[in-house]
This record gives structure tokens, sequence and C-alpha cells, in this order.
């Protein structure tokens, strides 16, 4: 019970960053219906706007200590990052919280890139079929992949949670269990949280707001919104800022756990293509269900006990799931009946 | 002798039901026209007589074949060609190419795997297609590609494809649907001509003057159900059909 | 296509381009590329991209995962070196077998589909051969190390010779190194060509076109598509796991990455480049990546400030910057930029641009047979 316990949740963060992803994926797949393959690329560049809000705090200034010296005579230097010289303990607060802070930057640079993408390229290819928009935003994602290689570099560049979250909590304390049974990374649990305020935020959005209602109905039955004279192309751009957003959320969100690097959102990709797939193509819960499902069963999948009776499940049980899926029910576990399914 | 016996298909989706008990026969070498309002279960009873559905309960005889359970594929293969309300052609493709595909399905079957002979060496094939081309009126433009026809032509074009299959039975579903005055006359001239190949039709159709100019008999169809059966003539006086129809304004 | 092809210009065409793939290191050494090593490179992708063009290109159906059978034609090759010996024939046609079974298993499950579906099928089950070669089935892949030709192997054929010297696999008593690779794998692609030629005139390619073009619409012509877009599929992943197979034949080496998505997508960008649907076009695409990969890859700012010497130097500094970013580690960089430019405003490739040329010259508007072929992307 308690292993069970400890996979569970081990599986719950990885299966909170594809369920974020794959809510994106599916409201522009639902709404615009495009086929974005850049859209791992959205979470990488999440992830990097941490990395860069930290670069930007982290700046130092050098300054000559007039009374000390060196041990071997020469002045001493002392580096200290801007914020701190100008803001004092918030500027020191604002390092430590960066990760969490750079939410803030993220949120605005992330509509920008999803509002630019929208209507820079991919608007121009609602009508067409599928495979083009596949293979247009696989090269968007290519380039965008390299500029911030050449930005970056290419190697993962590591971040910290801040102080206080740190570390491991013994869930399992608060549970009663024995001490030591269930330890799980605090950050992840933050993770976890965190993943869970924003799908609510999208959904009570969708849910309680009219520009919501539009986009829902939108999703329904595309002909029929537009018929009623409703401006249908301008809520797209917002859909897909929203998609950019909260994508760019879980990247930025996900960098203590997993040092970004610039090709970390095509490997995201592949896993939340199968996500949407499995949760139905165009439903926002399937998406998220399917995200934390497929999270939690690959957790399962790779404890030794499984593994002993099935070698190497743990590497394929995605794509198993995946496959049987689309086999037995095209359509997915939520999936309308009728969407994209022959 | 009858080319095609349907006894005692259903069919239901969820609770609506659109065939109900429908009998019908189809007599070999005639024109049989199947009418009736909209929402009368014309699509459907097509569907399933042609294996996109499969009937609840019921059986559909071809002949002393049995159609009920065959793949569409199989039903051609056994003589039954289909025109569909919108012309289903390979518009990517040129109009000879078109009606080169089923001429060689005809001869060659369900799968074959020619990867190796050169098509345009075949002269068997291509002389038919070009003969049919000829036949419909659309030989000069053997080259072009068919997605850039007129829905007429593309009509014409579809016809061509079913014709040089030499099928045993035709189905047209609405042949004249969408389609411009001259367009419907040359159609049927067209339907007429092709009359005379003994080819057996069943036509449903909504247009009336259609209906009129080419069936033998009509086959009256609503709410799933078939409420009359004859020669045009009686149908256009029977008041259950103009009942069917709202009074018989069509009529 | 009929109209405008016939066996006597097929023909001329096949000689034509047979003369250019052998006579490729004469006019290939004035831009760079005449060194045996890239020539060969060509060859083998221009394989690999004309049997994946046989599928994309004739039916339509977008395949991401034809890296896993390029990765069996690999290991099947070294494992044949390692087994009966270092001769390439018998490693090429197990190859090609291996492969094909392989794509007849997964074609067979993955074809159950179309459209995008069809693609996340095999991108699903090309990850899962991928990751399973990386794990547990190292002891046929030899996981990350990948799999080599060992001193030690039994090599029933040929272990009593070559006690030294570099392993090689050899013709004839001809090690398949420098020109001799090169040769090996431009007769082949020759071969290659020569079927995909005849299948693009088929009866059978004009099928796979019409699946393309309207699937109902076969469906009651009398044709059952399946069988024919798993037949493309089989073949085309035969012609995989022959470039994977020659990919061995002068470094007799597997690695489990050669499987990886990404290697299906480079063959995917190949196709596309070129254009779709051609027959030339797939071999142009995939030797302009693999040109870009090798030589854009080379250059530097040293490179690029010699070739921009002539400007002045306020000028020369930025432009050498700006062009900086898209060479050396950045070719990529040139590539997605180059892909995305082919795919909107190109949707069929170089193929497409140099009919498009010709009709500028011509001052004709008739459409050309490559533009015929081109991709009018599935018709979904």
């Amino acid at each position: 019970m308690d292993v069970f316990l400890l996979q569970l949740l081990n599986g719950l963060d990885k299966g909170g960053a594809y369920a974020l992803i794959a809510l994106g994926l599916t409201l522009i797949f639902g709404t615009l219906g495009v086929v974005n393959f850049a859209h791992g690329t959205l979470f990488m560049l999440g992830a990097f706007c941490a990395i860069t809000f930290n670069k930007l705090l982290s700046l130092e200034q050098v300054r000559i200590d007039p009374e000390k010296l060196t041990p071997w005579g020469t002045p001493l230097e002392v580096r200290e990052p801007y914020v701190e010289a100008l803001l004092g303990d918030f500027g020191h607060w604002l390092l430590n919280y960066s990760v969490p802070a750079s939410i803030l930057l993220a949120i605005p640079v992330m509509a920008i890139i999803g509002f630019v993408m929208e209507r820079g390229l991919i608007k121009h290819f609602y009508n067409r079929p599928h495979a083009d928009q596949i293979l247009v935003t696989f090269g968007l994602a290519i380039v965008i992949q390299e500029i911030v290689k050449t930005m970056f570099g290419a190697n993962p560049i590591p971040q910290i949670a801040p102080e206080s979250l740190r570390g491991a909590a013994d869930i399992g304390l608060m549970l009663g269990t024995d001490p030591g049974v269930i330890v799980y990374p605090v950050w992840r649990m933050v993770y976890l949280v965190f993943a869970g305020l924003v799908i609510a935020a999208v959904f009570a959005f969708l849910q309680f707001t009219t520009f919501g209602m539009v986009v829902r109905a939108g999703m329904a039955d595309r002909e029929t919104v537009g018929l009623l004279g409703i401006n249908i192309e301008r809520r797209f751009t917002i859909v897909f800022a929203i998609a950019a957003v909260v994508a760019g959320l879980a990247g930025v969100m996900y960098t203590p756990i997993l040092p970004p690097d610039y090709h970390m959102g095509m490997d995201f990709l592949v896993l939340s293509f199968v996500v949407v797939v499995v949760g139905g193509m165009g439903s926002l819960p399937g998406a998220v269900a399917a995200g934390f499902l497929l999270g939690i069963l690959q957790s399962f999948a790779s404890m030794n006990e499984i593994k002993d009776i099935l070698p190497g499940i743990d590497q394929i049980i995605i794509y198993l799931v995946a496959v049987v899926i689309l086999l037995v029910r095209p359509r997915g576990l939520m999936g309308r009946k009728g969407v994209m399914e022959n | 002798m009858e080319i095609l016996k349907v006894s005692g298909v259903n069919k239901s989706f969820g609770g609506l039901r659109a065939l109900n008990n429908v009998n019908f026969a189809v007599e070999e070498g005639t024109v049989h026209a199947i009418i009736g309002p909209n929402g009368a279960g014309k699509s459907t009873f097509l569907n399933c007589m042609i294996g996109r559905l499969a009937p609840d309960t019921g059986t559909v005889m071809f002949g002393d074949i049995s159609l009920t359970g065959m793949k569409p594929f199989e039903i051609n293969q056994v003589g039954v060609s289909r025109v569909f309300q919108t012309p289903e052609i390979f518009a990517d493709l040129t109009l000879l190419e078109n009606v080169m595909i089923p001429t060689m399905a005809k001869r060659d079957g369900i799968f074959s795997l020619n990867g190796f002979r050169r098509l345009d060496r075949d002269a068997e094939v291509r002389d038919k297609a070009l003969h049919m081309l000829e036949d419909v009126g659309l030989a000069e433009k053997k080259d072009m590609h068919s997605g850039s026809l007129s829905r007429g032509d593309k009509r014409r074009l579809e016809l061509a494809m079913c014709l040089s299959q030499d099928p045993k039975l035709l189905l047209l579903d609405e042949p004249t649907a969408g389609m411009s005055r001259a367009d419907t006359n040359n159609t049927i001239d067209l339907l007429k001509r092709i009359g005379d190949r003994g080819i057996t039709k069943v036509i449903i159709e909504h247009d009336m003057h259609v209906v009129f100019s080419l069936a033998k008999k009509v086959t009256v169809l609503a709410q799933g159900t078939i409420i009359a059966e004859g020669k045009p003539e009686d149908i256009k006086g029977d008041p259950r059909v103009q009942e069917a129809y709202l009074g018989g304004a069509h009529l | 296509m009929s109209a405008r092809t016939s066996p006597a210009r097929d023909l001329v065409y096949f000689v034509i381009f047979a003369a250019a793939v052998l006579t490729m290191p004469v006019w290939l050494a004035p831009i760079g590329a005449g060194y045996p090593d890239l020539l060969q490179k060509f060859a083998i992708y221009g394989l690999f991209a004309t049997g994946f063009n046989l599928l994309f290109g004739l039916t339509g159906y977008l395949s991401f995962g034809h890296a896993a059978f390029l990765g069996v034609g690999s290991y099947t090759a070294v494992w044949s070196f390692k087994l009966l010996g270092m001769n390439p024939i018998p490693a090429v046609i197990l190859a090609v077998v291996a492969a094909g079974i392989f794509a007849l298993a997964i074609g067979f499950v993955s074809l159950r589909r179309s459209g995008i579906y069809f693609s996340i099928l095999t991108l699903a089950f090309a990850q899962m051969s991928y990751n399973l070669a990386y794990s547990v089935l190292t002891p046929i892949t030899n996981g990350e190390t990948g799999l080599r030709v060992l001193r030690s192997d039994p090599r029933i054929f040929d272990a009593a010779d070559g006690a030294e010297g570099a392993l090689v696999s050899t013709l004839f008593g001809i090690e398949m190194n420098g020109y001799a690779g090169f040769y090996f794998c431009a007769v082949i692609l020759i071969a290659g060509f020569f079927i995909a030629q005849r299948i693009f005139r088929s009866p059978f390619g004009i099928m796979l076109r019409a699946v393309k073009s309207n699937q109902n619409r076969m469906t009651y012509t009398g044709l059952n598509p399946r069988p024919y877009t798993l037949a493309a599929f089989v073949i085309s992943g035969m012609y995989a796991g022959l470039a994977g197979s020659l990919l061995c034949i002068t470094d007799p080496l597997a690695g489990a990455e050669r499987m990886q998505w990404t290697a299906s997508g480079e063959v995917v960008l190949m196709t596309i480049l070129g254009g779709a649907g051609t027959l030339l076009g797939p071999l142009l695409g995939a030797g302009l990546i693999k040109y870009f990969e090798n030589i854009f890859s080379a250059f530097n700012e040293q490179t690029l400030h010699s070739i921009f010497s002539f400007l002045p130097d306020f000028l020369e500094t930025p432009v050498v910057g700006l062009m900086s970013l898209f060479v050396g580690e950045g070719w990529q960089l040139t590539l997605g930029v180059l892909f995305m430019i082919i795919v909107i405003f190109l949707p069929g490739g170089i193929m497409e641009g140099v009919s498009r040329l010709g009709r500028l010259f011509k001052g004709s508007d008739k459409p050309s047979a490559a533009d015929k072929g081109r991709v009018e992307a599935a018709a979904e």
C-alpha cells in the first residue's frame, strides 16, 4: 500500500506536466483545428523564461572593498547581484524565489510569443491539411530550438527551487505510516499543486466566462459559431496565447525537476501527443485525465516488481497504451464520437 | 427476372427507426426510381444495399448472391456500381487515369501487385477507358486534372468510371442534385442513352422531372416504410403519395 | 501521367540519372562534396528518401516511424557480418528481408488508421523499438555502445582470413571503403531508382495515388485500399532497411540512435524539401540536407571572413556575425528556415520550384509532370 502510494505520487508530477502540455494542444486542436508540433517548444521556451529571469537577477556588480585586502595584498573584490544591492532583503528573497517569480515574466512573454506565432504563421494554415500543419510547425520547432541553442548553448542549465521548498518531505508520516516510507521531494508537491491550479483556472475560465462559452461552443461546432457572426478569429488568437501561456508555465515550474536544454520540448511533445490521443482529440478533460493516467502508469511500470515480470515495460508502456487505445477506441478515453475518427 | 431483391430490411439508429420492414425488388434491365420526402430513409436504404451500413435484420440478394455483410469493394466486384450524390472522383488524377482505375479494378480484382508493368503499355485498359470517355463526351479533356471539371462534367466522368466496369446494376444517388437545368437535361439524356445497354438502374431522386423521364417503375418511401409502388403515372395520382409530399405540391 | 510519359522517355531519364550518380565524384567536387564519405551518404539517404516517398508521396500516409526500419536494417547487416562474414551481399539481402517483415507487422497494425492517427501509431512503434533497443534488447543490439563486429565473432564464411587490419566489409576481395564503398551504394541506388520509377509508372503506382486522392471512391470501385497501402508500406520499409544496411558497409556499427524519431523526422524533411510524389525530389532533398550537414556545419567564422572579405570592414563584421548563426553549429537553423519556407510557399518542394521556373522561361502555363505528382497534401 505504501509503495503503491509512493508510485502514485511519483507519477503525478510528470503527469502534471503532460496534462498541462496536452491541455494546450487539445485547446488548439479543438478550437483552431490545428495540429501544433511546436507546442513542446512552448514548454521549452517557458523553461528558458525561468532561466533568463534568473540570469537577469544574478547580474552582479563588482565593487572593491576599500578596507579589506585579500591575503595576498590586493584589494578584495566583492561580488553582489544588483537586485540585492538595490532592493536589499527583497532582492535576496527574489533571487531565492526566482523560479516561481519568473511566472510573472513568463505570462506576458509566452502570451506575446503565442500571439505572434498564431498571427504570423498558424493563421495561414487553418485550411491546410493536417500534414501541412504538422510539417510547418515541425519546421518552426526546429528553428526555435536552434535559436535557443545559439543563445543558451546546448547543455542543460540546472535551476534550483527556493530554499524552503528544496529537499524531501516525509509525507508518509502525515498519513500515519512509519517514518521514511513515503518520502517525496517538496518541489514535486508544489508542482503538482501548481498544475492543479492552472488546470482549474483554465477550466474555470472556459466554464464561467462568456469568452469561454464561445470557445467551448467553437470546439463543439465551429461552423455554427462562425455563422453566428461572432468574431471567431480574434478568439482563436487568444486561445492560442492561453495555450502558449499554459505550456510556458508548465515549463517554468518544471525547471528544478529537469534541467532544461534546447530539445526538451521535442521529448515532451511526442509524449504529449500520445497523451492527447489517449485522452481523445478535442477533449479537454480527456487530455488532463490521460496526462495524469499515463504519468502514473509510467511510474508503476518502472517498479522492479513489474519489470521483473515484463522486462522493458517501463520503456514502452505509454506507447503501448496509445497503440491499444488507437486500435480499440480511436476516439480516445473521453473524445466525442466522430472527431478525427476513421 | 429479379436482379435485386430486398426482403424484410430493418434499420434503427438509436431509437430512430430509419427503415421499417422494407421489401423491394428490381426487375433486370429496368430503371427503378426510389422517391420520398426528406428523411424518408432513401439514403439509409441505399447504404444498406451497398454495404456501407449493415441492416439490423433482413436480406439483400443480388441474383443469387447475398450482399448482406459484404464489403463495398466486394459488392462492386460482383457487378454493382454506385454514383454518389456529390460526384466522387480521383480529383488529383487526370480524366483518363480516373477511368483506367475502375477498368483495371474490373479486370485485375480487389488487389493486384502490378508493380513492374508499365501502365502506358497497357493498350487494353487505355482503349477501353478512352472509349468510355468518348461515350460521355469528355474525350478531348482526357489529360486534364479531374478536380478542375465543372460539376456536370464530374458527374459524366463518374458515370464513365462506373460504366467502364460494365456493371449489372447501377445505383444512382440523386444524380442531378445541385445541377443547373441544362446539366440536368444533359445527364438525363446520357442516362437514357446508357439505358439502351440494358444496365439495370436504381435511381434515388428528388427531382420528379428526372424520375418521370427515366423510370419505368417508382417506389415511394416515407418514414422508413414503402407506401406505394407502381408505374410513374399511377404514382402521380396516388393520394397517399401526395399526402406524404405535403399535399403533393411537387407533383 | 500516362499522357506525358513513355517508355523511351523514362529510359532516357534513367540513363541520365545513372550517369549523373556514377559521375558524382567529378561534378560534385567543385562544391566541396566530391569525397567518398559524403557521396556515400548522398546515395544511402537518397535511397531512404526514395523509399519513404513511395509511401508518403504516392499514398499520402505520413509515417513518423521510418527510422525504425533503418535501424532494423543496420542491426541485421551487422549481425550478418558477425555470423556469416564480411561480404556485404548477404548483409544487404537479409537486412531488406528483416526490415520487410518488421514493416509488415507494424504496417498491418498502423494502417488500420489513417491521417494523423496513422502518424502517431508509426511514431509510437518506432519509439518503442528505439527504447527497447536501448534497454532490454541489449543482447541483440548491444544497447548504448552500439553493435559492432568483433574479432572473436564466428563469421562462418571468412573467419579464417582477415586476422589483422580494420574490419570493413569486403566484396570479392575489394574493401568497401573509399570509392569502392561509394560505388557499391551508387549501384544499389540506381537499382532502387529504377524500381521506384517502374512503380511510379505501373498500375500499382496509380492505385497508390488513388488511395491518396479518394479512398471512398476506390472502395466503391471494387478496390481494397488496405493491401495497396500495406504493400507500399512494406516496400518503403524495405528501402529503409536497405539504406540501413548500407550505412554499415563501410563502418560496421549499428546504434539505437538511428531509430530515434528525429531520424524519422529527417527523412520527412528530405522528402518534402525535394518534393514529395516526384521521383527526383526526395533524392535532391536528401542530398541537400546531407550537404548542409557536412559542409555548412564545417563553416566557421574564419571561412565566412574569407568569403566576405570583399566587403568593407564596417559591413563585413555584422554580415559575418549574422551568417555565422546559420552555419557551423547552427546549420540546422538554416535547415529549419528553409523547410518552413518550402512548406509555406512551395508545398511541392524544390521540384515544384524547378518546374515553376521552367514554365516561367518557356512562358507556357501547362502544368508539368512534377507539378502533377506533387503533394496536394493528403486528401483527408
